[in-house]
């Protein structure tokens, strides 16, 4: 009898649906959009490729470019929100006794379980004027306001609700709110395969906990780290509903431009050209993802 | 024993650690002596290496207190005690480089740069890896790296350095080699060595004195010499080496003779020595099987008093197994009461002009001075 684990057509043959899939609804519809980008409307349905790149040349105008920072912008600053945020939530759990591990990377992946759009809604609830932020923050000020009368030292100005919906503000806190598991997991798998006895030594050479973040934890969780950044950052980017959503008029990002061109504005070349501008930023970044990785001699697995 | 009269360097007093409802270390007692190499030695989950972790400060006891050269340890942290580990995972950091890795310790207690790069260098000389400094620890071998953990903690002068298994990881080859050079290492520094193992041939080579553990109790402590010949129990009889009980019962006890009247035997095992025990108690007579001699036994006839002088207990056995390790061989003997006996004999020659081989009827013959009586 044939070994098993030699049978190479057994194996191709499990590999059949995936690749399948991936070819006919991801690859073929994504070399699709591709070509479109280079293209032009001949017609109110029609579309010509030409091999034209004046798409391009549109995308790189001032207007687009200027919205494309700004996104970069806002997705920088999420990313870096998350990382110091999720950087002590992955320790936590690290250090975590074995039981209560799988229940707090269960209430990481929770919200995962709700649909995005009932999240970022139920943020709106939070942070418009009469939410419930306001209305913690007023209860605070209240609070501050009749201990301060107690004390005789007179009594604060009314609260005036903070503006806090449809800002810059509302629109990072909503992507911090969606894309911390995002951070964390990578990150907690990082730490988690760091040998213990490493800290240990750290520790019995001298070094107190903070440095042995600084000089053991965090070098050698850096493989997490660059993973947490990319997986964050690039869907960060791409956001759509939340600045649809929670942003004001002055915080549409690149990915409301895009669907604006495929909808509104019926101009899907020029949307696939955005859309791929998007993919070659972040097949760069995976690129240098890989050759940091490279370079550290086969710390990339982490991913 | 006699009282020591130096301040030990480790006390470590009534101490009891559990995890949850395991008992791990059970009210030990120690004192270890500065410039010692002691080692804790007994079989995996006896509870050397948690009270190693204790005197370390990685875990705190649950009860009792461990000093170190006259300080309660009790609430200083792994950072602030005056002793380095050798890890059993030799724990070396792997994105710094050798010298890095050695003058970790140094950077840490603030130590200028040039000075620091200059003890480490000496350092790595002292365990023979001068010139390794750029390297990263990936271009180690394992040996080398186990150096490199050494270094690395001789560097920063500690008063007492902890071992934990440190030959556990390395080829049996390079354990022996490494042996006579830590043992000569401990001897150069002067530092005070305390030693994990489970490796009773390690503890015995190496360590000055011994602490055998059971079951996170302390079994025995003494020199290799005292633990190997003077076994308080069977347990430690039994750890070290190997050993022949015979179960029996206390017939006589006298200040210079004791008889032990043994069903396994078949005969009465006669002691030159008395034993202090209650006369008609259960107790085990231990014989050593280096310590046995064998004789052939070509008809009925008690072997002649020039074969075997006064002094000697006799039995009659059947050799069952040979087994011919090169320095040595071991012959497992039944006896004529169906106890099994093992005697080892150095092959002094290269043909053993006796020659015992398998079904032989031999005559076991061991002096009454090899005979140890335990009474647990």
């Amino acid at each position: 009898m044939q070994d098993w684990r030699r049978n190479s057509g057994f194996f191709a043959s499990l590999a059949v649906p995936p690749v399948a899939w991936l070819l006919l609804l991801f690859l073929v519809p994504l070399g699709g959009v591709w070509l479109l980008s280079f293209g032009q409307n001949t017609g109110l349905t029609e579309i010509t490729v030409t091999g034209t790149l004046a798409n391009y040349q549109r995308a790189l105008e001032p207007l687009y470019l200027e919205i494309m920072l700004k996104s970069l912008w806002i997705a920088g600053a999420t990313t870096m929100i998350c990382l110091i945020a999720g950087f002590p939530v992955a320790l936590a759990i690290v250090f975590a006794p074995p039981r209560a591990k799988t229940w707090l990377l269960l209430l990481v992946m929770l919200p995962f379980w709700t649909n995005l759009l009932i999240r970022t809604y139920a943020l709106i609830a939070v942070l418009r004027t009469n939410g419930f932020l306001n209305a913690g923050l007023g209860w605070l000020w209240d609070g501050l306001s009749g201990l301060l009368a107690l004390l005789g030292l007179g009594s604060l100005a009314p609260f005036q609700p903070l503006h806090l919906l449809y800002t810059d503000f509302a629109v990072v806190f909503g992507l911090v709110y969606v894309h911390l598991p995002f951070m964390v997991l990578p990150l907690y798998a990082a730490l988690e395969r760091i040998d213990r006895s490493l800290i240990e030594a750290s520790l019995d050479l001298g070094a107190g906990h903070l440095r042995t973040l600084a000089y053991v934890v965090c070098p050698l969780a850096l493989p997490g780290i660059i993973s947490g950044v990319i997986v964050t950052m690039v869907p960060a980017l791409g956001a759509y509903l939340a600045p649809d959503l929670l942003g004001g008029p002055s915080s549409q990002l690149i990915a409301n431009v895009i669907e604006r061109q495929f909808k509104r504005a019926n101009d899907w070349p020029f949307g696939a050209a955005l859309s791929f501008l998007l993919m070659y930023a972040t097949f760069i970044a995976l690129f240098v993802r890989a050759a940091v990785a490279r370079s550290r001699g086969g710390g990339g697995a982490a991913l | 024993m006699t009282q020591p009269i130096i301040q030990p360097i480790i006390q470590i007093e009534s101490v009891t650690k559990r995890f949850g409802p395991v008992l791990a270390v059970d009210d030990a007692t120690l004192a270890i002596l500065p410039g010692e190499f002691f080692a804790l030695l007994g079989p995996s989950g006896c509870g050397k290496t948690t009270l190693l972790r204790m005197i370390a400060g990685f875990e705190a006891p649950t009860e009792g207190r461990i000093l170190i050269d006259g300080q309660d340890m009790s609430r200083v942290p792994p950072n602030k005690r005056p002793i380095n580990m050798v890890f059993q995972s030799y724990a070396v950091f792997p994105h710094m480089s050798v010298l890095d890795n050695v003058s970790y310790g140094l950077k840490m207690a603030g130590v200028a740069a040039a000075e620091r790069r200059d003890r480490a260098e000496r350092a790595l000389e002292q365990v023979k890896l001068a010139g390794f400094g750029t390297r990263t620890p990936d271009q180690l071998s394992g040996g080398q790296r186990q150096r490199v953990a050494l270094a690395r903690a001789l560097v920063n002068q500690p008063k007492v350095l902890l071992l934990d298994e440190p030959l556990s990881a390395l080829d049996a080859k390079l354990r022996e080699a490494m042996r006579f050079e830590l043992a000569q290492l401990q001897d150069d520094v002067g530092i005070t060595f305390v030693m994990v193992t489970h490796d009773q041939d390690e503890a015995l080579a190496m360590a000055c004195r011994a602490a055998v553990m059971n079951r996170g109790l302390l079994a025995q402590t003494g020199t290799p010499a005292e633990l190997y010949e003077f076994p308080a129990n069977r347990f430690v009889a039994d750890f070290l080496g190997s050993v022949n009980l015979f179960e029996g019962r206390l017939a006589v006890d006298e200040p210079h003779r004791a008889v032990v009247e043994s069903a396994q035997a078949g005969c009465p095992i006669y002691l030159d020595h008395g034993v202090t025990g209650a006369t008609g108690a259960t107790v085990w007579a231990a014989v050593r099987p280096e310590k046995i001699e064998l004789h052939k036994r070509a008809d009925e006839r008690p072997p002649a008093i020039e074969d075997v002088p006064s002094g000697y207990n006799v039995a009659r056995g059947t050799i069952r197994t040979v087994s011919y390790l090169g320095s040595e061989s071991i012959y497992l003997v039944t006896l004529e009461t169906g106890h099994e006996v093992r005697v080892t004999r150095p092959n002094l020659t290269r043909w053993d002009q006796e020659d015992f081989t398998w079904d032989e009827p031999v005559w076991l013959a061991w002096h009454h001075e090899s005979v140890i009586v335990l009474q647990a």
